[in-house]
């Protein structure tokens, strides 16, 4: 996707080469009842992919939009790009949010704009110019394979191609995080297994950190146990018994993280919920 | 029980005004700072203004035919229909036209806002723009509350225009009076204050009629269901402030005036 250093580059260059670039300390949220998250603690380094696993409904899309201030937490503290954002005032956050790339359970297309002005959205704002804005689309487009799409709107879309829009429109300025709240719910597994390959390619080729919401184990397992071919330009498998060593899982249960660790702790682990959930 | 429920509801709606006020407050002061949206301006201008144009002419053309029908009945008793055209013109310009158009214009708007916002707020859209950098309150509600204050100024104007003149049609036409006295009363026996009354009301029904349309679609909760409910909620609660808050007005305006 990168192009020339001055068109593609992110808004501001990263200032987190050594620290996490998303933190959470004792996070706990709730909304008119008990907590959906409580007193959860976790990181992402630099490069780092996590897959946050759990059953529907006990806080993963929750914990997303607490990772980018979309929600403030009630307690705890969620350090972005190394700032403390459980606070910030919105005026700031939304600078800080061009940095991030999020990719909704929906997509979450805008209805009344073609695809091309969907993906371009952040660079329309930015008042970059119209055929450079172009460029970038057919490119973004390109990147998950949908370039034939440019000037349809959202309505004549099927579900996996606006997840793949939304896919485009999250990579489109490089950002320095992903953030993806189930990209493959609902979807049929071919379609499925196409999006996880996107995942893999932009994990592999561009190594952006990103935290992957999802309730499907063969997902993430695929995530886990592949990588991309830049020659072959598709997923391939990894020798048996390797692991992808940046990927890693979290469980969510009940609202409390209950594990944090690599693939092969995690089919290792003897937690029962963890147990139940591979089975 | 019966007690916990008018607990509930009464915290819920010190809250809904608590927060409506700190919504109003917001979306107010960024209509002077920038980035200021002029595309959005002009496209929801074009929609509020100009898609409103048509209720706005016939009921301004009903009610001055009514009032003119209405006037010259009561008014023959006394001998002096002779000033029907007085009495359409300070009613309509003064009161009639402003509320008439409030309450038609957030009918029609005040529903489309909180549909098409509260539509976007349950499919993400309004998270994704947030994700994207964009404040929504600035992109999507400040244009359209200076739209509406804008534009209801001069759609006011109109169904003034349009109530006198259907005020004249039946006068002439029905009543068989003279349309030239009809104009000359209308016109001798207005004075400023009477024209900045009925201007001054749009400004503050534009923006209460934008503002509850873009709060309670905002605010908007529980899929489609719940897009149907913020519609109903802010067309109600707009129609309902527009009428409270032109009563205070007139009593304000009334005192600064004579």
């Amino acid at each position: 996707m990168n192009e020339t250093p001055d068109s593609e580059s992110p808004a501001t260059a990263p200032e987190t080469a050594a620290g996490p670039v998303v933190a959470f300390h004792n996070v706990s949220v709730a909304f008119d009842g008990p907590p959906v998250l409580d007193d959860v603690s976790f990181s992402v380094a630099p490069g780092e992919t996590r897959i946050l696993l759990g059953p529907a409904g006990v806080g993963k899309s929750v914990l997303l939009k607490l990772a980018n201030g979309l929600l403030r937490p009630d307690q705890g503290s969620v350090l972005l790009f190394g700032e403390d954002i459980s606070g910030m005032p919105e005026e700031r956050l939304l600078p800080l949010r061009t940095r991030v790339g999020m990719v909704f359970q929906e997509g979450a297309l805008f209805d009344s704009l073609s695809v091309r002005d969907n993906v371009a959205y952040q660079l329309i704002q930015e008042r970059v110019p119209n055929d450079r804005i172009d460029r970038r689309v057919r490119k973004a487009l390109r990147f998950v394979e949908l370039e034939e799409t440019f000037d349809l709107f959202p309505a004549s879309l099927s579900g996996g191609m606006r997840r793949r829009v939304a896919i485009a429109r999250a990579f489109i300025r490089q950002p320095e995080l992903l953030l993806y709240d189930s990209p493959t719910g609902g979807l049929d597994p071919l379609t499925s297994t196409t999006i996880i390959e996107l995942i893999v390619k932009e994990r592999d080729v561009y190594h952006t950190p990103s935290i992957m919401v999802t309730h499907r184990l063969q997902d993430a397992f695929i995530l886990c146990n592949h990588r991309f071919d830049e020659a072959a330009g598709r997923m391939v498998p990894l020798p048996a018994g390797e692991t992808d060593p940046n990927t890693t899982f979290l469980m969510l249960d009940d609202g409390r993280l209950i594990f944090d660790g690599s693939l092969r702790e995690l089919v290792k682990s003897r937690n029962p919920f963890v147990r139940e959930f591979l089975q | 029980m019966a007690i916990r429920t008018i607990d509930k509801t009464a915290k819920n709606l010190v809250l809904t005004v608590q927060d409506y006020s700190l919504f109003a407050f917001r979306a107010f002061t960024n209509l002077f700072r920038p980035p200021i949206y002029w595309p959005e301006f002009l496209v929801q201008a074009d929609i509020i203004g100009f898609g409103s144009i048509s209720i706005v002419v016939l009921t301004g053309l009903s009610t001055g035919g009514v009032l003119a029908l209405q006037s010259a009945a009561t008014l023959s008793a006394f001998g002096a229909t002779a000033v029907t055209g007085r009495f359409v013109s300070l009613t309509m310009i003064r009161e009639l036209g402003p509320i008439l158009t409030g309450v038609m214009v957030s009918g029609r708007n005040a529903s489309s806002m909180a549909s098409e916002l509260g539509s976007m707020v349950v499919t993400e859209q309004i998270d994704a723009m947030r994700a994207l950098g964009v404040d929504p309150l600035r992109k999507l509600v400040t244009p359209r509350i200076a739209a509406s204050i804008c534009m209801l100024f001069f759609l006011t104007i109109v169904s003034d225009a349009c109530g006198i003149a259907g005020g004249g049609l039946v006068t002439v036409f029905m009543n068989h009076q003279n349309g030239t006295q009809y104009l000359d009363m209308a016109w001798e026996h207005l004075r400023y204050p009477d024209i900045i009354q009925g201007l001054v009301k749009p400004l503050f029904f534009g923006y209460i009629l934008s503002s509850i349309g873009c709060f309670y679609g905002m605010r908007t909760t529980g899929g489609t269901q719940g897009v149907g409910r913020s519609t109903i909620q802010a067309v109600v609660w707009a129609s309902v402030l527009i009428i409270f808050v032109d009563f205070l007005l007139t009593q304000v305006l009334l005192t600064l005036f004579q």
